[in-house]
């Protein structure tokens, strides 16, 4: 017995391992009915794996069975793998069981499609039902939404869920027509639309209304695969910033490709995943989100890729050295926002600490700014008289060689963020 | 410089503010009585911990401090630092004496040390939030322990409250000796006279835990194995969010 339920969850653990998304958090789902758990406010990381990434949510498939032969996919129908599926109860006991011992925020639950789509979705629904209504978990759910299930299944899971979302998987039409001929970018756009549309409904009725239940109050996210097929970052982050603009969706998701498949259409196997590729997208997509950035600053015509060796605010401030620099003790914020070296956080801070003294070297430093690479695109109090303007490959080498360690040194290919 | 000696409490914090005023002096050196090494030159003056004293002064900061800082200053306290102590009356003196707002002045050195040691405790709290790893018992309770660098436990009662409100529960912090204990109805502090001794795959022997409770930990293990890509493997990334001072009491970290 033992045995049997170790064997299914390590298979479909593994299968839903490279799903990166990982948030527990944005939703509002408080433990107000005596029940069991608390999904309100920042999601919990519980652990990490050895690869670094977050532990928040138990990612499992329902099942890897599948009807389809998506090239990228390690549960597509021609791989020869054990296959396996939980039944409803199962999923329900290893969810409460840890969740009550502090493992797990919730649950995040995909599946292969067995059967047909809504023979899969109705499966799916009736676990976060389940969950919710006879266990009273208010845990974090984020449920994966099957390409093709009715509106009414779609309408029923965003009652349970917290978040759902879809995946784009290859970034362009031309990419998913590429790897899987039955898929679609429209079949990924109209569960989004309809969700999307609830979404808005439901917060409409709560304006009038106060007792309207919640409806998937986390929003929705997508993963684009980045590096199975020969797009640009810039054919990648436009997707992205198109999605985020229809959809109002909450985050996009990059996933480098990790090669399964010795199919001929693919990177072979062995091939390293474009780690520094895939961080270099999560900055950019940080820079839209956060700090003001339209997608054309970032990416255009002219500059299809982002860099490699700088991360993009770096790259962006380079390119604009007529932006610079900025004055500290009268910039606005925005201004300083754009900075490199500079984050939210601490442009927050100088423009606070600003207004009861101007701000010195000393200063800054301790505000926690990355002063060294800050300092080519700031005025501050003391600043030192700047003899001669330095052209953007010089600061570009000054940097690169005070930061040697971090951007070049690096066997592990993991950058921080800024 | 006068030298101030302290019990140690946040109660005896306060009231050593409080006695600086009375007292008008004006540059102080607060050492708690755990690190007082008595000095023939130098006797110092013992604040006596009084309760009105200390909330006058609490007033008189909150009168100052947004909700914000207020816990600031609460999670610096925590930290048991005796430099921080040192920060907390300083930082007390300037915002009694300043009108409101006086701390957002980041560029301030009393300023900025609390705030970041109030940091530091807070990513612990929120460490520990994160790190707590129950085991069912026999009874019916979930029982965990930690050892925190901070006295972080009454910071995070309330979380574990709002979230397993339905399971009776204890968390044991060996360092300080001392737990919570949650009853279904209220949480209570608790000293438990003989610590259980611990390994950690079972914190508790095992005769006094549940049955299944293997299993979970087990399940829990290999879901922690399986879900690890190995083409990404990063253990400096891991080590950096997983500090190597938690791993003892961390199930999936036992095999
Ligand atoms: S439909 Fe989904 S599970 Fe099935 S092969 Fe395609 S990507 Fe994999």
């Amino acid at each position: 017995m033992y045995e049997r339920i170790r064997e299914k969850l390590g298979i479909l653990a593994d299968a839903a391992k490279y799903d990166v998304s990982c948030a527990s958090s944005g939703s509002n789902r408080k433990n107000e009915n005596k029940g069991i758990g608390d999904a309100e406010g920042a999601g919990i990381c519980h652990t990490y794996t050895e690869d670094g990434r977050c532990v928040s949510l138990l990612k499992i498939l329902l099942t890897n069975h599948c009807i389809y032969d998506c090239a990228f996919c390690v549960s597509r129908r021609s791989n020869d793998i054990r296959r396996a599926a939980f039944t409803v109860e199962e999923v329900v006991e290893l969810t409460m069981n840890f969740y009550r011992r502090n493992y797990i925020e919730g649950l995040f639950l995909s599946s292969g499609i067995f059967k047909n789509a809504d023979y899969t979705m109705e499966r799916l629904v009736r676990i976060v039902k389940k969950l919710r209504q006879d266990e009273r978990f208010n845990g974090y759910i984020h449920l994966k939404t099957i390409p093709g299930a009715s509106d009414e299944l779609l309408r029923e899971a965003g009652m349970y869920a917290d978040r759902m979302s879809i995946n784009l998987e290859m970034p362009t039409e031309r990419g998913l027509k590429l790897l899987a001929p039955e898929k679609s970018h429209s079949e990924v756009e109209k569960p989004l639309k309809y969700i999307q549309n609830n979404i808005t409904q439901f917060e409409s009725e709560k304006a009038l209304i106060k007792s309207v239940p919640k409806f998937v109050p986390a929003g929705q996210s997508t993963q684009i695969v980045v590096g199975a097929t020969t797009e640009s970052d810039k054919e990648i982050l436009y997707t992205a910033n198109a999605f985020y603009r229809n959809f109002s969706l909450k985050r996009v998701y990059y996933s480098g490709y990790i090669p399964i498949s010795y199919d001929s259409r693919l990177p072979v196997i062995g091939s390293q995943p474009p780690l520094i590729r895939e961080n270099r997208l999560y900055q950019a997509d940080w820079l839209m989100r956060f700090y003001g950035f339209k997608v054309q600053e970032i990416l255009d015509d002219l500059h299809p890729n982002l860099e490699i060796d700088v991360d993009p605010k770096l790259g962006w401030a380079l390119r604009n050295l007529d932006r610079f620099p900025v004055d500290i003790n009268t910039a606005d914020y925005h201004m300083i926002l754009r900075v490199p070296g500079i984050g939210v956080g601490s442009a927050l801070k100088i423009v606070q600490a600003r207004r009861f003294n101007r701000l010195h070297e000393n200063h800054l430093r301790k505000l926690g700014i990355a002063f060294r690479k800050a300092r080519h695109f700031i005025r501050y109090a003391d600043s030192p008289m700047q003899l001669k303007e330095y052209e953007a490959g010089h600061i570009k080498n000054l940097i690169l060689s005070e930061g040697k360690s971090k951007y070049q040194s690096n066997p592990d290919n993991q950058l921080s963020l800024f | 410089m006068e030298l101030y000696i302290f019990d140690g409490s946040l109660e005896g914090l306060l009231t050593a503010v409080f006695e600086c005023y009375t007292r008008k002096s004006k540059i102080i050196k607060l050492v708690g009585q755990a690190h007082y090494v008595p000095d023939v030159f130098d006797a110092g003056f013992h604040v006596v911990s009084d309760r009105e004293k200390g909330e006058r002064v609490w007033k008189g900061l909150c009168a100052k401090l947004g909700k914000e800082w207020q816990l600031r200053f609460y999670q610096a306290y925590l930290s048991e630092r005796p430099e921080a102590f040192q920060h907390l009356l300083n930082f007390a003196r300037y915002v009694i004496d300043r009108p409101a707002g006086a701390s957002e002045n980041y560029a301030h050195p009393d300023v900025l040390a609390i705030s970041q040691t109030a940091r530091q405790v807070h990513r612990e709290k929120h460490r520990m939030e994160a790190f707590v790893r129950f085991q069912k018992t026999g009874d019916g309770i979930y029982y965990a322990h930690i050892e925190p660098d901070f006295d972080v436990l009454p910071l995070v009662s309330e979380h574990f409250e709002n979230r397993y409100a339905d399971q009776r529960w204890i968390i044991y912090d060996l360092k300080r000796k001392y737990g919570l204990y949650y009853d279904l109805e209220k949480t209570e502090e608790i000293e438990l006279g003989a610590a259980p001794q611990l390994s950690v795959v079972n914190a508790l022997p095992a005769g006094l835990l549940d049955p299944k409770e293997e299993l979970y930990t087990l399940l829990w293990q290999d879901y922690f194995k399986t879900t690890n890509i190995s083409a990404r493997k990063n253990t400096r990334l891991h080590v950096r969010h997983v500090p190597r001072r938690y791993w003892k009491y961390l199930s999936e970290k036992q095999r």
